[in-house]
């Protein structure tokens, strides 16, 4: 295997607080050494990584690979060059594929696909109910023995509570992380924009907050009675931010995370019927978006993930409530994340905690960090590259983006999965062919 | 060059038509010279006449490459055309497409006797269409860079203007 | 996704999708425009050249013979070609998709096309869609807008009232699915109409309309009080299905307005409704065909803004 050593990099690991110069010495999938290169260590590639920054590869919590059942959006081979691109080595897929992951065959068949690529790690989180019904749970303690790192309702939503709280008492007894979207499928009902003042302009069935809220506060009060661990996925707005932070307060084993869309843009960016601001939840307004950015330097938000879901060009070439919701969003995880760092004043390091090791606590999975001994998981970023997001600088399937047009600083130039190059940016660094 | 006086040219056509005005007819200026021509012509012709202005906005042939005139008046005709004598008043004759216009206008408002055109100015060398005035207040050459203008001025009367295109 | 999508660069009106953003001067265009073809639909022959060879496409994916009916006649006296397609009833239940349907009309070579569609937005996903010499007129989005009823209901005002900035206008009813009372708060808050308040129960109000600059009543008789202008929106049937309201009888006791009701208005204050009528549920006949109704005349101005509408556009190509 091919021994690689990063020579002169700024090693940054979040974790550990570790920021310097220095080089990262890759050999046998595992990182060998950090700091000084070991006196008999060869390299077989020796990459200058001279004003460039080494940091652990990136974790996201949310990626739609769109297989099994939406070859035609996108395909896993696609994707997950596609985040590889955007620095991600580790991801998470929610099971809303067609058929939903709710059975082992289709977790075994997606991991083994998955594997065969040499490409990020896939972790799926498994159905929570059958078909995403929502109404019989599935065999979710062999789905966790078969790789799956939690059991999820992804978008599909959950209406009957009796179910939540037993599919949350059952994942307790075996200890079973359970993440939800919260949302009150009642009070979403039809609408497709948030129940503001855009929506109120633009004549678009609205989605009132407490359809959030509602839902946060019965996750909650159910996860104190089961004692159950839940992750909440894509909040939207400041209240349930708050509700959040009150229950960590009061010890509730409890996580959340935002999407990058969530972090950057409100209701406003919808504009004329932009369909790539339709999105799940809907963008809100911008004192919802404000609170986001505050919660997630306090430390109330856990993690930022791209809700990566490409959707072809004729799902959004449609009237704005006919199209599907969705970003792609997996290459631009990092360079949103980083501007988020950048106009908050917020650390460098703090920033890239929210998309390496802080995810990979939530997934439980040993991932985000640069140690020696650890998988060469890792990526080398020049972080005052600016680049413009385009249809062509996208390598997703997926060409929907509200950022479009955006100038953006920070491109990832190498991606190393347990030590094998995965990507790696032309010489110029501009963009590879 | 020197362009006449717009108000003797306006003394000389009243002049000219008087003879020929029959109990029948009404006075139609064309917007916006032509209206204002025909206010000056109505008294010294007769105050008691039935007299009207046109806007011929929707019926201009060059609506493809112009679009709308940004301001159209509205047409106002307040007495029947059917079996009319006409008397179409406009300030300049130039290439005739406006009064062929004027004409088509006048027919959709009905079947008029008779259409006799008086103009202040001729620019007879300049016609694009087998059109020709009956009463002119002057003929005149001018180059085909530059356009006359007729302007009210704040005490009503008329004055002719040469522009540069 | 850029600037306004109605505009050209020059800031020439391209499509009409929208009063929202639309400059003052431009709705003012169209008003006196429309004047002028008040005139011709008073002539003998009810027709002017303008549009002649035009080819113009009535394509309603939402059943509509009123409104249908009115930009055929507009576009007719104007000269040029209609083509009426019902859409809902032909491809797009074979599975074309919207721009597939609209991509083979614009190969029919269309000029413009009047579009309806029950979902908010269509005409603009349209309008990004097609070459730059085709022209989108939105005859009705959703509940997002209908700017041609808008200019109508601004024309008749401006008939009766002579001037906007001096106005109290209410609108009553359900604003919340209204695309018409969207396109008329536009136009008269655009127009200078210095107080417009909305009359309605919270059921049938969206949310933030008061940013839209508007004042909330829900009580009628306060509603109404001193208003030059009451416009009476259309009670859909379906909103009793929503738990949006208990009954029609409910909704005509409190929201109906009655001859008793009107009195609190200015005593020369005009109704006007967009049509269809529910009598006795949104509106007592006796109102309905009393001397402050302009409801008919409503529609007659229609046709002539709507001819203001289309041959401004076909002429800014």
């Amino acid at each position: 295997m091919m021994k690689i050593h990063l020579q002169g990099g700024r090693i940054i690991d979040p974790q550990s607080g570790l920021d310097r110069l220095g080089n990262v010495c890759v050999a046998d999938g595992k990182i060998v050494a950090i700091g000084e290169q070991p006196p008999d260590f060869v390299a077989d590639r020796v990459i200058d990584a001279r004003g460039l920054c080494v940091c652990p590869g990136l974790v996201d919590l949310s990626v739609r690979l769109r297989e099994p059942g939406n070859e035609y959006r996108a395909t896993l081979a696609s994707e997950m060059r596609a985040a590889c691109a955007g620095g991600v080595t580790t991801l998470a897929c929610p099971p809303d594929t067609e058929p939903p992951l709710d059975e082992i065959g289709l977790i075994e068949m997606l991991k083994f696909r998955a594997k065969s690529l040499h490409l990020s790690k896939v972790y799926p989180v498994a159905a929570l109910t059958q078909k995403l019904a929502g109404e019989r749970l599935t065999e979710m303690a062999e789905l966790r023995d078969a790789g799956c790192i939690g059991v999820s309702q992804a978008d599909a939503g959950l209406v009957d509570n009796q179910v939540l709280m037993r599919a949350l008492e059952y994942a307790a007894t075996f200890d079973i992380t359970v993440w939800l979207r919260p949302q009150d499928v009642y009070l979403s009902r039809g609408g497709v924009a948030h129940d503001g003042v855009v929506a109120a302009r633009l004549g678009l069935p609205a989605i009132p907050l407490a359809a959030e809220t509602i839902a946060v506060m019965t996750i909650l009060l159910l996860a104190r009675e089961t004692g159950a661990r839940v992750h909440l996925c894509r909040l939207s707005s400041a209240m349930a931010i708050q509700m959040v932070r009150h229950a960590k307060a009061e010890g509730l084993s409890v996580t959340c995370d935002i999407s990058i869309q969530h972090l950057h843009l409100s209701e406003i960016d919808i504009g004329y019927f932009d369909p790539n601001c339709h999105l799940v939840p809907p963008l809100r307004s911008l004192r919802d978006r404000d609170a986001i950015r505050t919660a997630l330097a306090d430390g109330t938000i856990d993690a930022v993930c791209s809700d990566h879901t490409p959707v072809d060009d004729d799902a959004k070439l449609l009237p704005f409530g006919e199209t599907e919701p969705g970003a792609s969003g997996v290459e631009l995880l990092l360079a949103l994340t980083l501007k988020w760092a950048a106009e908050t004043g917020a650390p460098l390091a703090k920033a890239l905690g929210t998309v390496t090791y802080q995810p990979a606590r939530i997934m439980g999975v040993p991932a985000g960090q640069l140690a020696v001994g650890a998988a060469a998981d890792l990526c080398v970023v020049d972080l005052a590259q600016w680049w413009r997001v385009d249809a062509t600088s996208l390598k997703s399937q997926g060409k929907n983006t509200p950022f479009f047009g955006y100038e953006l600083c920070g491109k990832v130039r190498y991606t190393l999965v347990d030590g094998l190059m995965a990507f790696e940016a032309n010489q110029h660094g501009l963009s590879d062919s | 060059m020197t362009l006449p006086d717009a108000e003797t040219l306006i003394q000389q056509l009243a002049d000219i038509i008087r003879p020929d005005m029959t109990p029948n007819m009404v006075l139609v200026g064309m917007h916006t010279g032509g209206v204002w021509a025909a206010q000056r012509l109505h008294p010294l012709l007769d105050a008691g006449m039935p007299h009207g202005s046109l806007d011929i906005s929707f019926y201009r042939d060059d609506f493809g490459q112009k679009g709308l005139h940004p301001t159209v008046k509205p047409t106002h005709l307040p007495f029947e055309v059917e079996d009319r004598d006409i008397l179409l008043v406009d300030d300049v004759l130039f290439t005739g497409r406006s009064v062929r216009a004027a004409m088509n206008a006048l027919f959709d408002y009905g079947r008029p006797q008779r259409i006799r055109l008086a103009v202040l100015i001729d620019r007879v060398e300049d016609r694009q269409l087998p059109i020709a005035a009956d009463y002119v207040g002057a003929a005149l050459q001018v180059p085909a860079t530059q356009h006359i203008h007729l302007i009210q001025q704040e005490n009503k009367t008329l004055m002719l203007k040469l522009v540069n295109l | 996704m850029g600037g306004n999508p109605q505009l050209d660069e020059q800031g020439a009106l391209r499509h009409l999708l929208t009063i929202d953003g639309l400059p003052r001067q431009t709705l003012v265009q169209i008003l006196d425009t429309a004047e002028s073809f008040v005139a011709v639909n008073e002539q003998e022959v009810r027709k002017v050249p303008l549009l002649r060879g035009k080819a113009i496409f009535n394509l309603f994916f939402e059943p509509s013979t009123r409104t249908r009916t009115t930009f055929e006649i507009a576009a007719k006296r104007l000269s040029a070609d209609v083509i009426n397609l019902n859409i809902g009833t032909s491809s797009q239940s074979k599975g074309e998709t919207l721009l597939d349907t609209v991509d083979n009309l614009a190969a029919m070579q269309a000029d413009m096309f009047i579009v309806r569609h029950a979902q908010s937005g269509a005409a603009h996903m349209i309008a990004r869609h097609v070459a730059p010499h085709i022209h989108v007129v939105n005859a009705g989005d959703g509940r997002h807008a209908h700017p041609t009823q808008g200019l109508l209901d601004m024309f008749t005002i401006r008939r009766y009232k002579s001037a906007f900035h001096n106005l109290r206008v209410a609108i009553v009813g359900d604003v919340l699915h209204s695309r018409v009372a969207r396109s008329q708060i536009h136009a008269l808050t655009t127009l200078g109409v210095p107080e417009v308040r909305v009359v309605a129960p919270k059921t049938l109000l969206p949310v933030d309309v008061a940013q839209m600059g508007v004042h909330v009543f829900h009580d009628m008789v306060a509603g109404l009080r001193d208003v030059d202008v009451v416009i009476i929106l259309r009670l859909q049937n379906e909103r009793m299905r929503g738990a949006r309201l208990p009954s029609t009888q409910e909704y005509f006791h409190y929201y109906g307005l009655t001859p008793e009701k009107l009195a609190c208005a200015k005593p020369d204050a005009i109704v006007m409704h967009p049509g269809p009528m529910n009598r006795g549920v949104e509106i007592d006949s006796r109102v309905a065909d009393g001397g402050q109704s302009v409801i008919l005349p409503q529609v007659t101005f229609g046709i002539a803004v709507r001819m203001a509408v289309m041959s401004i556009l076909a002429g800014n190509s």
